[in-house]
């Protein structure tokens, strides 16, 4: 048995026929609209927004959205998501998914919470890929303690006056939406709320962050609010409620990352392993040698651990009693098995794995985005051992 | 009009298939299957047809053992309108299927039936031919481009040394070259639709047709491994080899 990508993957019960029809649909459409291009898009430093009407065409935007906003809901379940976050992170370009799906994290706050105008405003477009939406939580002066925002909105009869700033917002240079989080109250978690900002607002600027470890394809930016007015009925969810509906979009914010993280190891573990048979040292092949033989082991060992554990996961919100802990934990999982095989991988391929143009060096630079944003490794551990209670 | 096309299960052209130890078939164990690449040829060309007003139903076909539905739902994801299985147990030969075709085809009564030139795993390229003989129909194989013109069908078929353009009265039957079109990949929507659509189930005895094999397969080994080629000293013994032993030049 070979450990390339498909065949690394531990069998799931759970996958059906239809799922794989999925799989293979979805394979063809990135290998053909995607794969080509990535490496160049990857250089120059975006995606063509070309690529999200196509994506949208396909089904891959509106994966899990009602139909009536022009997703695919009926029929979906968490196996569609999880095949979808890994086919996407074969690709092995970080930045392409992180872009591509941005509103994945951007539009359920709207589809959840917002108004029903607001919804409908919003959401058919997005997932036409034809407007974009970002989410704009984290800002200069922190992103860990969320509680502790300090972007302000100001109620002025029927607007909210805005001002402050947000930073390190993927899709923020392209986004005609922002689902900012804003202080609308008091100190602390209960004076914050949920604002949808257009970028054509008056007030309104932004920034690229162009220069990154990783995640090259994916624009990223900051946000400047300067006595942005913005119509109270634009709030989304309820006022100082802001909080739950921030909380609530991490489950699957996680779940998808810890996904795509897994399968990032997994195209690692992949490219090791043609190497490792392939190059000849010291007379015989590196995958005869005990050393590198362990190496590879190791790393599907980890990917099994980690595979296992999203499966558990993906069970638990089908059955609909997700554990935000286990939840939380499974991240740091899927972030440290990423390092680990990124690591091994890198080690096996030897010089030829530091010159760019190989996926292993990408994903290599590619961790530490994985491992901090969406929630960093500690505050992850933190959550967890809150949520049990210790 | 209506059009009948006929879809195949096969392994799926990524894979590298690999001969069974005993040497009595190809290893299918755990293998990946998919929609034969010419007969996805030939369902575009029909979803086209239909999506251009001419065709008002497509039906997709499939003979084999009950996966092969799995090619089905594909076919109707792709835009088929319905599909048909007949379902047939084990290797099935090029004359076998025209033949259960055939009983599909008097049930069905297309227009039009659009088959791949050939399927990836047997390459016999002899199921369309078979299935016009039996049918009587004009056949249009190879075919790079396809018109209907009233009751007329304009197939130009790639055939060596160029292409030839030929005029077939309708009902007929087309098999699909690679350069037909570039099929579509299905959207996750169709594939979920796909699920609703109708497939009725035939056996073989509701189509009248008995399955008696006339050819058996005796042996399947795979290509003889490449030598390490060596390294020639000087170019009196480069020609040497050539003349001698290679037997190329003389
Ligand atoms: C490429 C990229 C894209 C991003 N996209 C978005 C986006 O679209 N929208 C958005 O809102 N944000 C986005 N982020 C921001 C991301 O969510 C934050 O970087 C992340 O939450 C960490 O916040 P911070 O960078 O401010 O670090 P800090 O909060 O300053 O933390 C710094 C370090 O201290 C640790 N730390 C903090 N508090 C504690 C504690 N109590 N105990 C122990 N350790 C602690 C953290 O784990 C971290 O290691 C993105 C970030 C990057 C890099
Ligand atoms: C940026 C850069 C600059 C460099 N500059 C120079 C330079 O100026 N001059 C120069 O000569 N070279 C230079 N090198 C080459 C460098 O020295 C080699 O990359 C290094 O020696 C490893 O060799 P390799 O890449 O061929 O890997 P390989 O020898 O193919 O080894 C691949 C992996 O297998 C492991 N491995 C190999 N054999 C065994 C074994 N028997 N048991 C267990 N594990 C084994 C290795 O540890 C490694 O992890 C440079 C490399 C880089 C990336």
């Amino acid at each position: 048995m070979a450990l390339d990508f498909d065949s690394a993957r531990l069998p799931n019960p759970f996958i059906t026929a239809e799922h794989e029809a999925w799989r293979t649909q979805l394979r063809r459409f990135i290998d053909t609209e995607i794969v080509p291009s990535a490496e160049d898009w990857d250089e120059a430093g975006h995606i063509p927004i070309e690529l999200w009407p196509k994506a949208a065409a396909v089904g891959l935007l509106g994966l899990g959205y009602a139909e009536e906003f022009g997703g695919t809901r009926e029929g979906i379940d968490s196996w569609h998501s999880w095949i979808t976050n890994e086919e996407l992170a074969r690709i092995g370009v970080g930045g392409i998914p992180a872009s591509l799906m941005v509103h994945g994290i951007g539009l359920p706050p709207v589809i959840n919470w917002g108004s029903e105008a607001m919804k409908q405003a919003v959401a058919p477009a997005v997932l036409a890929g034809e407007k974009h939406i970002a989410l704009g939580i984290t800002e200069p002066g922190g992103g860990s303690d969320v509680a502790s925002l300090s972007t302000t909105a100001v109620r002025d009869g029927d607007h909210y006056i805005v001002n402050g700033s947000k930073t390190y917002i993927t899709g923020g240079m392209r986004a005609n939406w922002v689902s900012t989080a804003v202080r609308t109250g008091g100190e602390g978690a209960r004076g914050v709320s949920m604002l949808l900002i257009p970028t054509d607002a008056e007030g309104f600027s932004r920034t690229a962050l162009d220069r990154k470890q990783g995640w090259w394809a994916s624009d990223t930016a900051t946000l400047y609010f300067d006595n942005v007015r913005v119509p109270v009925d634009q709030l989304i969810g309820t006022e100082n409620q802001g909080f739950l509906v921030i909380m609530t979009n991490f489950n699957s914010e996680r779940m998808a990352m810890a996904a795509g993280m897994e399968a990032l190891g997994r195209v690692c573990l992949e490219e090791a392993v043609a190497w490792a048979r392939e190059r000849k040292t010291f007379g015989k092949r590196l995958a005869d040698h005990q050393v590198i033989r362990h190496k590879i082991a190791q790393m599907k060992q980890k990917l099994n651990a980690t595979q296992a554990y999203i499966r558990l996961c993906y069970e638990s919100i089908e059955n609909g009693n997700p554990n935000p802990g286990d939840i939380a934990l499974l991240k740091v999982q899927a972030s440290e098995t990423m390092e680990f095989c990124a690591r091994e991988a890198m080690q096996i391929l030897g010089g030829i794995g530091y010159m760019r143009g190989s996926r292993v060096e990408r994903i290599y630079r590619e961790v530490r985005v994985n491992a901090i944003g969406g929630g960093s490794e500690e505050i992850m551990r933190d959550l967890a051992a809150r949520q049990y209670g210790v | 009009m209506k059009v009948l096309v006929a879809v195949k299960r096969v392994v799926d052209y990524n894979v590298k298939v690999r001969a069974k130890g005993d040497g009595t078939d190809v290893d299918l164990n755990n293998v990946k299957m998919a929609i034969n690449p010419f007969c996805e040829i030939a369902v575009e060309e029909a979803v086209r047809l239909k999506e251009a007003g001419v065709a008002t139903e497509v039906i997709a076909v499939s003979v084999g053992a009950k996966p092969c539905q799995e090619q089905i739902r594909t076919a109707l994801a792709l835009g088929a309108d319905r599909g048909i299985h007949v379902e047939a147990e084990g290797r099935l030969e090029p004359l076998v299927i025209a033949k259960l075709l055939k009983g599909v085809v008097d049930k069905e009564e297309p227009q039009l039936v659009i088959l791949g030139k050939q399927s990836i795993d047997g390459d016999n390229n002899q199921t369309g031919q078979m299935l016009g003989a039996l049918a009587n129909m004009p056949q249009g194989t190879f075919a790079s481009e396809i018109k209907v013109e009233g009751d007329k069908l304009n197939v130009i078929r790639e055939v060596d040394g160029g292409l030839q353009t030929l005029s077939l009265s309708l009902p007929a039957i087309v098999t699909t070259d690679l350069r037909l079109n570039e099929p579509r990949y299905a959207s996750l929507p169709n594939i979920m639709k796909a699920k609703k659509k109708q497939l009725d189930v035939y056996t073989p005895e509701d189509l009248g047709v008995s399955v008696t094999s006339h050819v058996s397969q005796l042996k399947v080994e795979p290509p003889a491994e490449r030598k390490a080629g060596i390294k020639v000293e000087d170019v009196a013994q480069l020609v040497d080899k050539l003349k001698n032993e290679a037997k190329v030049i003389s």
